[in-house]
């Protein structure tokens, strides 16, 4: 009973505050996800009603709906506990505005920014107008999103400059790094102001490897679209297929069979455990403490060699399809699995047991680019990141499919921790991999029998899907909307790094300069998956 | 220390041996480009990595070939963080419209040889992302490339074979 209370807590807000002039959009799937449209003028006052609520922004976002007839629509969706709950307004095309979010949720300003730079929709309100991911050399009005651009025209260069925030005064100066910068990484550009070796202030800049994706998938099959999803980010692949894959399958009532989702779930936590083997090892080298890395990579590498094995791919790419997934495991498969989750583990807790008693690391971990709590909580960071900063975030428990629904016998682990320090990012990943490492030892001693795949239908007219998934990241969002002929019309995705970016930039003043790559590997965010 | 020097005995190398499915390949491609590279570098060849759009998939295989299992720095392979040390770009695509001056600046800044390779399907001819308003494709379009590593990502012994190709070339 109090688990029903608090589902219906948000929407009740919502209903109780703005009785008959909230409206509810039919056609959203999950049914579980309501979507409220209400009068324009009304959208930041749901987000101020809902943010006293203790509800989290999760995602804000616009859809050209032109081709139904409409104008614009703008969503904001906002997460608390296990309730999401999406509010939209509708924008008429003579008067691209909407009311700015900025005011009662920091993540908005960069949500927002995108909004403008790549749809053209102005927030009012919204501090900060200089684009985002659009550079200052593309046309004013080239909004790629909006359904009259045509995508497959290059794009000429103009002139513009980019406004970068200055600090000025005796000593204070200026660091720029990037896009090219250091190592093997994604392009990214940072700007530091330092006085002497501590840094006042970091601005980051993204978007050099915008690829222009959410467009792309709007000339695609709801087919291919899995393909593309899994390259939204590299390293995140299976669970980017996953959550495209849930909306897809919420919006044409595909039921997947058991043994699909505990496939689904296994190639999830491999993804989990191979990515933090590879993190914890690059916190440790960037704090001149090479031999975790050369230790965990070795770990990782066993575990990539056992994905190519068992399923056909290192990274267990374009496995993971519409209707469930392209590859089944056999007994020896398992056996297989299990006695190298055996080897990996005992190796692990080895060198945990290093990364505990070695104070020249622990000097550099310790009380390094800290991310407060209530900072955390203001940004609406997720994942990894919030976790590490005192917020019980995990869709895995929130929003769970089989087999995480099984909370009672899984009891899946989630670890928090307050200091938000870089430690305190790696001990969650360190608490994760063995969180990951059981309860895939228990799904493998409960596999269900049967099929792998079940029949998939393209989605009806008009209709549209949300999915959220606990990549190792954090919280991957997919919301899709069928066109008027049932293809593609919007695919927004939201990596865990579109909201992740903030928390680094607000964890970085105050350190040392030469603190920075330690403080961004404990981050390791997307590049790719934030640019789009 | 005792518990890192214990693990590293432990450990032992595990360069050697390899798995069983590789070992041939990487042993082979592994003393053709150690003499390659001694002929033609001096022993020593310097990469600088650039990201000119990838998804970061091909990226962690280039990190890949730098674990102990793959082993680089052994042929005399490393990497570096400036361009103007480079003798090798290793390239990912495609190629995005943000990132096409800060490839072909990085371009400028390397000395000759200049050897380019492009890695991964992207790389190679745009690969999902194709051409659009957002991106150019091929990393050919930008720069010139000596040597195309193909697959999505390519695995850790392709990118040693395309390597070795480039600087046998």
């Amino acid at each position: 009973m109090n688990e029903l209370r608090e589902i219906n807590k948000l929407r009740d807000i919502i209903a109780a505050l703005f009785g008959s002039d909230a409206k509810k959009e039919e056609g959203q799937y999950p049914l579980s996800v309501l979507t409220y449209i209400l009068p324009r003028e009304k959208f930041a006052d749901a987000a101020r009603a809902l943010k006293k609520a203790y509800a989290l922004l999760a995602a804000e976002w616009a859809t050209d709906e032109t081709s139904f007839g409409r104008g614009f629509g703008i969503f904001a969706c906002y997460r608390k506990g296990s309730e999401y709950l999406i509010v939209k307004v509708n924008v008429p095309l003579e008067d691209p505005t909407f009311p700015s979010l900025s005011k009662h949720f920091v993540p908005a300003y960069r949500f927002e920014r995108q909004i403008q730079s790549l749809m053209g929709i102005t927030p009012v309100g919204n501090p900060d107008a200089r684009p985002w991911i659009k550079f200052e050399d593309w046309p004013q009005d080239a909004w790629p999103l909006r359904k009259a651009f045509n995508a497959s025209k290059p794009l000429p260069r103009v002139e513009g400059e980019y406004k970068w925030v200055k600090a000025e005064g005796e000593g204070v100066y200026e660091i720029p790094v990037g896009p090219v910068h250091a190592g093997i990484i994604e392009p990214g550009h940072f700007r530091f102001q330092a006085v002497g070796e501590d840094i006042i202030n970091l601005e980051e800049r993204l978007g050099y490897v915008h690829k222009g994706i959410e467009k792309k998938f709007e000339s695609m099959s709801w087919e291919n679209g899995a393909r593309l999803a899994g390259r939204v980010s590299g390293d995140t692949t299976v669970a980017h297929s996953i959550a495209y894959c849930m909306a897809l399958e919420a919006m044409t009532g595909c039921k997947l069979p058991e043994r699909a989702h505990w496939l689904r779930a296994i190639f999830l936590e491999r993804e989990r455990i191979a990515n933090h083997l590879g993190d914890i090892g690059a916190i440790c080298n960037d704090a001149a403490f090479s031999f975790m890395l050369y230790q965990l990579s070795r770990l990782r590498e066993l575990i990539l060699r056992t994905n190519y094995k068992l399923f056909g791919h290192r990274f267990i790419m374009d496995k993971v399809i519409p209707g469930g997934v392209a590859v089944d495991i056999d007994s020896t498969g398992k056996k297989e699995m299990l006695s190298e989750l055996d080897n990996i583990s005992k190796d692990f807790e080895k060198l945990v047991v290093i990364y505990e008693e070695s104070p020249s690391l622990e000097d550099r971990v310790r009380d390094t680019g800290i991310l407060r709590p209530e900072r955390a909580r203001e940004l609406c960071v997720v994942g990894i990141a919030a976790r590490a900063s005192g917020l019980n975030l995990d869709c895995r428990i929130f929003n769970p499919f089989p087999p995480y629904d099984r909370h009672d016998r899984i009891e899946l682990g989630v670890p928090v921790l307050i200091t938000g320090d870089v430690h305190a990012r790696a001990w969650v990943r360190i608490q994760e991999i063995r969180e990951s490492i059981r309860i895939t030892r228990y799904m493998l001693e409960n596999f269900p029998d049967g099929e792998i795949i079940s029949s998939f239908t393209r989605p009806s007219p008009g209709i549209s899907g949300f999915a959220a998934v606990e990549g190792w990241r954090g919280e991957i969002i997919y919301w899709l909307q069928a066109g008027p002929k049932g293809e593609i019309n919007r695919c927004m995705v939201r990596d865990p790094s579109s909201v992740n970016w903030l928390g680094l930039e607000q964890a970085i003043p105050g350190n040392i300069v030469p603190d920075f790559p330690l403080c961004n590997k404990s981050f390791n965010q997307s590049y790719s998956g934030h640019d789009l | 220390m005792i518990r890192i020097l214990k693990q590293i005995f432990r450990t032992g190398i595990v360069t050697e041996p390899l798995p069983r499915e590789t070992e041939g390949e990487v042993e082979e491609v592994g003393a053709r480009l150690q003499e390659a590279i001694r002929k033609r570098f001096r022993g020593s060849l310097t990469i600088r990595q650039v990201d000119a759009g990838s998804c970061n998939g091909c990226e962690l295989e280039i990190h890949a070939i730098n674990n102990p299992i793959y082993n680089c720095e052994r042929f005399g392979i490393h990497f570096t963080a400036s361009p103007r040390f480079a003798d090798m770009l290793l390239v990912t695509g495609p190629v995005t419209h943000n990132m096409e001056i800060a490839l072909r600046r990085t371009y400028n800044a390397v000395p000759p040889p200049k050897i380019v390779v492009a890695v991964g399907d992207c790389g190679c001819n745009g690969g999902i992302f194709g051409e659009s308003y957002a991106t150019l494709g091929a990393i050919d379009k930008v720069i010139p490339v000596d040597v195309h590593i193909h697959g999505c990502p390519p695995t850790p012994v392709a990118l040693l074979h395309g390597i070795l190709k480039a600087v046998e070339k």
